[in-house]
């Protein structure tokens, strides 16, 4: 455990040297991890570490430093580091810590550390990752190789105070286990993965159901074809929808929008996407990923409407981006343990629909349904999509055969408001989370 | 150099008999190989925006990784304090890995061979912080200068200065003095009230900052960032399906980064998962295809001294004339192939294992004329600049974003097109290669590779090509 006093030190000490305002970040973090393969030990890495930031303001401008010595020597040579950059930077009207009325922390357990994340013996760690493994192989004679499955444990604390009074710290431990098969039929050989992670060990899903799954994804990519271009509408399965999700908070996180730098930007209470599409950012929910009681500048974390039934109804905002539009920090600043804040989520997700993956499945006469996306290609400044996929064709509401080697194109502003229909299998697997989503068209690139 | 002048020696006062003593303590249970690879990492970066340095950070890390080798198995544990008993706690841990007797037979140190690519005298990250801060407000007033649609700038300048110290149980013992500078210039152009395009450009290596003086100026990387922003102001939407590609010379190089490099590391291959497992000898590309990796190229941006196992970096022939030679290998990988290695085993830091990674990929140049090339396309796309990439390595599909595109149009080019992602397979995509040209280009420094979470810096490079087919993810007809 670290001793939050030596983040308020920091500050102190930036104070004395000349500093007007000061926030200083202390992390600690120790990883396990056991990676099997063939059903055998091959990995076991178990280490920890530690980092401390500084980030000074001197009037308007800014300076920041960290270090991985936390003794006395380091903290003071931190503070010069942070100061001494702070002369080279330039004046800047909206930088600034919150306001103290801002600042604060969240009450109550929010569930974010478990003990029985490090009461797990390295042999059991193992023997649940060997299980996983193992599952994959029981479940379908196709899978013939593996590229492992891991057992990973983490826990760690932050420690953050400022200038202003604020000093919080907050425990966090996490727990996964995932596997990687690979199957094999004529010259067809494919992999996928399938994973389960939770802050609690006592929450992780079993080896057997997730080695299951993953060797089920596995299989059914076997023999996949490429079909020929033409435009159909394209079902995303959770974890497909859930990075179309992750575009959406980009369009919306204050840094893009006040440069104009998202096709979001300048459209608060404008219709954006279809009635079906409400998105939230709740910080708050006991246990999940995207929780913590305050964010990285030291104010508590909320639930926001973003999107509301299709209207933007709100940005992601910090301290500064808040600033710069005119508007109040949303408690979103995040950062690693120096520099300015970005601007980061909570758990971000889109609301639940009625309709089961099944439904929505059975209602496509012709269309694709995505399992995987691979690339780069979004533009959040013109709203341009165009990613590589693979997964299932859709005949008569049926999946017919594996596809791959495919792209699908549209653009955000088109899926947005041709989205159809909204799955209700609403999971949370990370930060970011989305039940199945129907886009009524998009243009598929192949043959 | 030996260790009493080297870094870790004078700084921290580490002694081979340190370093024989960590090394028992990892071999203690038993292990067949162990390493020591001690980092002291200094970082800093600067960044103006709307005119303003708005951030800078700099900060410092060091720490010790150990690694134990037992048959397949590896065992790793990391310190971020150098005090003895915190390094024989860490090589205790690692040693847990193995279970058997102590086989430690130590015969002491030899220095390692290794080149000598970046002679910097005075690494950026050792000069004062203004004359840094310098070179990117040059880039935010070239890049407004330049045109007056443009309405945003972000310039930075990111470098690094890592000393590293690589001690191998098999009596090597190797040191590094790793400078690296990255410039870029980020810009939004729009005109009236149309859509804003973003342009970047980007460059550096493992360079002083009289690079940035005299090769490549921040005004060089600002004029080439606007002009994409501006050329993308005119773009029409990209085709979709099978078409003819040309790409030009230099970063589309990431074509076989993507295509063939991560499916040529040793491991994927080693466990069979590669779509180029049992492939060498085999034709897995037009016979006008010589493709290499080259840690050795001075000054570059993924070149190394020595990888990050201690051993020296050298050219490596991937595919010679269509034809697959060879994979990129790792001290693991060497070990249970019993092949050599390469040279390429690569890590992020002190608390990342090592892996087979690449360093410097491109395609040798060949005989055709750039100009030809494009004159002899009756329909296509020309992709003169790329963003990113990506690959499954077992299916061997791979995409990359095509930054800065135009469609060919009877042996012209025509028009510019909006962003669209390429998809092909990395075994066949290459065997549709019908033109090399004479123009090889290595990009100008701003490669990062990711593997199972690991970054590092790398370089691609390549002549302009031909691909007679491949898939075009646009939306037009």
């Amino acid at each position: 455990m670290i001793d939050p006093e030596l983040a308020q030190k920091a500050v102190r000490l930036a104070l004395e040297r000349g500093a007007t305002d000061a926030e200083c970040t202390l992390a600690e973090g120790d990883e396990f991890s056991a990676v099997v393969r063939m059903q055998s030990l091959e990995k076991l890495i178990d280490a920890g570490s530690r980092s401390a930031g500084l980030r000074v303001l001197v009037g308007q401008r800014t300076g920041s430093a960290y270090t991985s010595d936390l003794s006395s020597e380091g903290i003071r040579k931190l503070v010069e580091s942070a100061l001494a950059v702070a002369e080279i930077t330039t004046d800047d009207p909206y930088a600034g810590l919150p306001d103290a009325a801002e600042l604060g922390t969240i009450s109550g357990d929010l569930q974010l550390y478990s003990d029985d994340v490090n009461a797990v013996d390295t042999a059991e760690r193992v023997r649940e990752a060997l299980e996983t493994e193992e599952a994959a192989f029981a479940t379908d004679p196709r899978i013939t190789n593996s590229e492992g499955a891991s057992f990973g444990a983490y826990s760690g604390e932050r420690v953050f105070a400022n200038s202003r009074g604020f000093v919080g710290s907050y425990r966090m431990s996490s727990c996964s286990l995932s596997t990687t098969p690979v199957a094999r039929q004529g010259d067809s050989m494919e992999r996928d993965y399938w994973f389960s992670s939770a802050r609690s060990h006592a929450k992780l899903e079993s080896p057997a159901a997730i080695g299951r799954r993953a060797a089920e994804r596995t299989v059914r990519r076997l023999g996949a074809r490429k079909v020929s271009t033409q435009n159909v509408p394209v079902i995303f399965d959770p974890m497909t929808a859930r990075s179309l999700i992750g575009a959406i908070f980009d369009a919306i996180e204050g840094d893009a929008v006040y440069r104009n730098a998202s096709f979001l930007a300048g459209k608060l209470g404008e219709r954006v996407a279809s009635e079906q599409v409400t998105i939230i950012d709740d910080g708050t929910i006991p246990g999940l990923f995207g929780t913590s009681p305050f964010d990285d500048e030291g104010v508590p974390s909320r639930r926001t409407v973003v999107i509301d039934r299709g209207v933007l109804r709100s940005y992601l905002l910090n301290t500064y981006t808040a600033r710069k539009l005119g508007l109040r920090t949303t408690g979103n600043a995040a950062r690693g343990v120096t520099g300015n804040a970005g601007v980061g989520h909570g758990n971000f997700f889109l609301e639940k629909g009625t309709r089961s993956p099944e439904e929505m499945i059975r209602g496509v006469r012709q269309g694709l349904y995505v399992t995987e996306l691979i690339g780069q290609g979004v533009n959040i400044v013109t709203g341009d999509y165009s990613r590589g996929a693979a997964g299932l064709w859709i005949e008569n509401g049926e999946f017919a055969y594996p596809v791959s080697e495919i792209t699908i194109a549209s653009t955000l502003q088109r899926m947005l408001t041709g989205l159809e229909t909204v799955g209700s299998d609403l999971e949370f697997r990370g930060s970011v989370a989305s039940p199945t989503l129907l886009i009524g068209e998009m243009t598929i690139s192949g043959q | 150099m030996g260790l009493s002048d080297s870094f870790f020696g004078q700084k921290f006062g580490i002694t081979e008999h340190d370093l024989e003593s960590y090394i028992s303590e990892a071999l203690s249970a038993g292990g067949e190989y162990a390493d020591l690879y001690f980092e002291y990492l200094a970082t800093s970066s600067i960044s103006i925006d709307e005119s303003i340095v708005k951030s800078a950070v700099q900060g410092v890390s060091l720490g010790v990784g150990v690694r134990v080798i037992s048959g397949e198995r590896t065992g790793y544990a990391y310190s971020d304090d150098l005090s003895p008993e915190k390094i024989r706690k860490a090589a205790r841990v690692a040693a847990c890995i193995a279970n058997g007797p102590s086989k430690v037979d130590k015969t002491g140190f030899e220095s390692g061979r290794r080149h000598d690519l970046y002679p910097v005298l005075t690494a950026p990250n050792e000069t004062g912080l203004a004359e840094r801060v310098e070179l990117v407000k040059r880039a935010d007033r070239a890049a407004r200068a330049a045109d007056n649609r443009v309405f945003q700038v972000q310039a930075s300048f990111v470098d690094s200065l890592r000393h590293v110290l690589v001690a191998t149980s098999d009596g090597v013992l190797s040191t590094d003095r790793q400078p690296l500078a990255r410039m870029g210039v980020a810009v939004l152009a729009r005109d009236g009230d149309g859509t804003p395009q973003r342009g970047y450009s980007g460059g550096g290596g493992r360079v002083g900052l009289e690079f940035f003086e005299n090769d490549k100026t921040p005004e060089h990387f600002a004029r080439e960032s606007v002009r994409q922003a501006i050329v993308q102001l005119d773009a029409v939407p990209a085709p979709a399906g099978e078409m003819t590609v040309v790409l030009g010379p230099g970063w589309p190089g990431i074509l076989l980064h993507e295509a063939v490099g991560h499916g040529l590391e040793a491991d994927f291959n080693r466990k069979k998962v590669s779509a180029f497992s049992d492939r060498i000898g085999q034709q897995v590309a037009s016979p006008l295809c010589t493709v290499v990796d080259d840690g050795t190229i001075r000054n570059r941006r993924g070149s190394l001294n020595v990888d990050d196992e201690g051993a020296p970096t050298q050219q490596n022939v991937l595919i010679e004339k269509g034809i697959l030679r060879g994979y990129l290998v790792d001290k693991l990988s060497s070990r249970l192939l019993r092949a050599p290695s390469t040279g390429s085993g690569r890590r992020e830091s002190y608390q990342c294992i090592p892996m087979p990674r690449m360093t410097n990929t491109f395609m040798m140049a060949g005989d055709a004329d750039p100009e030809e090339i494009i004159r002899s396309t009756p329909r296509g796309l020309y992709c003169a600049n790329f963003g990113g990439g990506q690959v499954d390595i077992t299916s061997g599909n791979f995409v990359f974003s095509a930054a800065e595109s135009y469609l060919i149009e009877d042996g012209h080019i025509t028009r510019p097109v909006r962003g669209a992602t390429l998809i092909g397979n990395g075994p066949e995509a290459l065997k549709y290669v019908s033109q090399v040209g004479h123009d090889l280009q290595l990009d100008e420094g701003i490669g990062i590779c990711g593997k199972e979470g690991q970054s590092v810096p790398v370089g691609v490079g390549i002549p302009t090509i031909k691909i007679d087919r491949m898939t075009v993810g646009g939306t037009a007809g």
